[in-house]
């Protein structure tokens, strides 16, 4: 029944690693990105504000697959923005890993947000007093309380984030979800074994992440 | 116009402000400048790429508007299943009994760790299998099915989360007049915990819909994802046809969000019931509290 894993015929560790791959460049990616987001919207500069909050609103709301598709169809097939060149196969990892950082991006602005409310007003007022400008006040003193707060928010964004990278099939990326859609199409009487071997992968990859960053969340997290 | 984070400007820092205005305005120009002179260079900003959007009926009529129904129906349909079905998961969930609870527990976790792409192209390969599905059927139910057995998942959490963001009290007291478990769930803490969980069940509702886009890409279901290949192969214009497409999807998901955080806002202030609120989005972002710093200036 699991012949197909030992026939050398597919390389389901190789796309597995190449999901692993997309998840990590993404997940660096988009927590800068949504740094820089979250700055934004909390700057003193009104212009900022306008664009951060337009950019988590207009992207937050287009699917994650017209995104990277878009990106693909759009940048590198109509406009030739290729990120570096390459062949195909590279083009298309960059440019699932522009779109993956794109839509991420939000929801880790969002968390973070979220995570600079939980920080008490005082903390903020003791850092202005003491005449610590906002840049100084938000890196300083806020964020550094704030992402104690956010690690089990952003472990949820990294464990969502894992999942869409099987959005990069569309584009033809050879990750997992691609693998098994051609498998599924060779070896249809091995349906339900070959969903197990792609179910158990995801399960394997998303389930030690959750417990082990929510046991992290939890010592880290500041009691109030 | 001002948040603890930063003191109302003086004189030096409105010039301050100014500057980095400026700085900034330049820089999204420069992108946007870049962009556009790129899409020149390829013939993108020609005008009879974009008129057909606004002068040819035909293209809504053919197109967009049958897409936009299919990618509607789809959403609707698997949000009717997976409603009644997830709230069964997650009063499962709370059972006392090991033997319900347990069994469950991990059903809804093994579906929450799989991604909602895998879900349907099995679907999909199990129509085929199964071959009682006409094949123009095949992608909208393997669509739906795939959302079904991923949302209903996300939704049983929203369920318990649901529950057991109501006050202690309500069980003691249902209790306390001799009601049984049953009842205690039937009459007093699902009615309360509905009120609460609808921000996050609209806010759902726009992840279902973004998902349907998947269906259309990747299992050639005629939703509105897949419009853009038909419109561009008659027009060639890719980049007009993507923008489009992702403005309808904008509309109706903004219009989504916005009344989950306006049934949110309006629950939280709500004399009735406990005060208790799902916030939209559980899934993804709940750091609870909203007293602190960033409050929205």
């Amino acid at each position: 029944m699991f012949d197909f894993l030992t026939s050398g015929q597919y390389d389901v560790l190789g796309a597995f690693w190449v999901t692993v791959q997309l998840t990590l460049y993404s997940a660096v990616g988009s927590l800068i990105w949504g740094l820089m987001l979250a700055g934004m919207r909390v700057s003193p500069v009104p212009l900022m504000r306008t664009f951060g909050t337009t950019y988590v609103n207009v992207v937050r709301n287009t699917p994650l697959t017209l995104l990277v598709l878009g990106c693909s169809l759009g940048l590198d097939q109509t406009l030739g923005i290729t990120l570096a060149g390459g062949d195909s196969k590279e083009i298309g990892f960059r440019l699932a890993i522009l779109g993956l950082i794109a839509y991420t991006g939000t929801f880790v602005c969002e968390a973070l947000r979220s995570g600079i409310n939980t920080v008490p007003v005082g903390q903020a007022e003791a850092a202005r007093a003491l005449g610590l400008s906002f840049f100084q006040v938000l890196t300083l003193i806020v964020l550094p309380q704030a992402f104690r707060a956010v690690v089990g928010p952003l472990t949820n964004v990294l464990i969502a984030l894992t999942k869409n990278t099987t959005v990069a099939a569309t584009i033809g990326v050879a990750e997992a979800a691609l693998l098994m859609k051609e498998m599924l199409e060779n070896e249809a009487d091995a349906l339900f074994a070959v969903f197990g071997v792609f179910a158990l992968g995801f399960v394997l990859l998303t389930l030690p992440t959750g417990l082990l960053l929510g046991w992290v969340a939890k010592r880290v997290a500041v009691k109030r | 116009m001002s948040s603890v984070l930063y003191d109302k400007p003086g004189p030096k820092a409105k010039l301050r402000n100014w500057i980095y205005t400026g700085v900034f305005a330049v820089l999204v120009a420069l992108a946007l400048w870049w962009i556009l002179d790129r899409m020149a260079e390829k013939n993108q900003l020609e005008a009879d790429k974009w008129t057909p959007f606004v002068t040819d009926s035909q293209v809504w009529t053919t197109f967009l508007l049958p897409g936009l129904v299919e990618t509607l129906k789809a959403g609707l349909i698997a949000m009717v299943i997976a409603l009644p079905l997830g709230a069964a998961f997650g009063i499962a969930r709370l059972s006392d009994h090991a033997w319900v609870r347990v069994p469950v527990g991990a059903l809804v976790e093994f579906f929450r760790a799989i991604p909602v792409l895998i879900l349907m192209i099995f679907s999909s390969a199990l129509y085929v299998m199964l071959g009682t599905v006409s094949s123009d059927l095949r992608p909208l139910y393997a669509v739906v099915t795939g959302l079904v057995l991923y949302n209903a998942s996300v939704i049983a959490e929203i369920v318990r989360a649901g529950v057991l963001s109501l006050p202690r009290g309500q069980t003691d007291a249902a209790k306390a007049i001799g009601m049984r478990k049953g009842q205690t769930m039937m009459y007093v803490l699902v009615p309360q915990a509905v009120t609460a969980m609808l921000p996050a069940l609209v806010s759902q509702l726009v992840v279902i819909l973004k998902d349907t886009a998947l269906g259309g890409a990747f299992l050639g279901f005629a939703d509105l994802m897949s419009m853009n290949r038909q419109i561009s192969a008659n027009y060639s214009n890719t980049i007009a046809t993507m923008v489009t497409i992702a403005l309808i999807y904008i509309a109706v998901n903004f219009t989504l969000t916005t009344l989950a955080s306006a049934l949110e806002k309006r629950l939280r202030q709500s004399k009735r019931g406990t005060g208790a609120v799902l916030e939209g989005d559980v899934a993804e972002v709940d750091a609870g509290g909203a007293s602190g710093v960033g409050k929205a200036p």
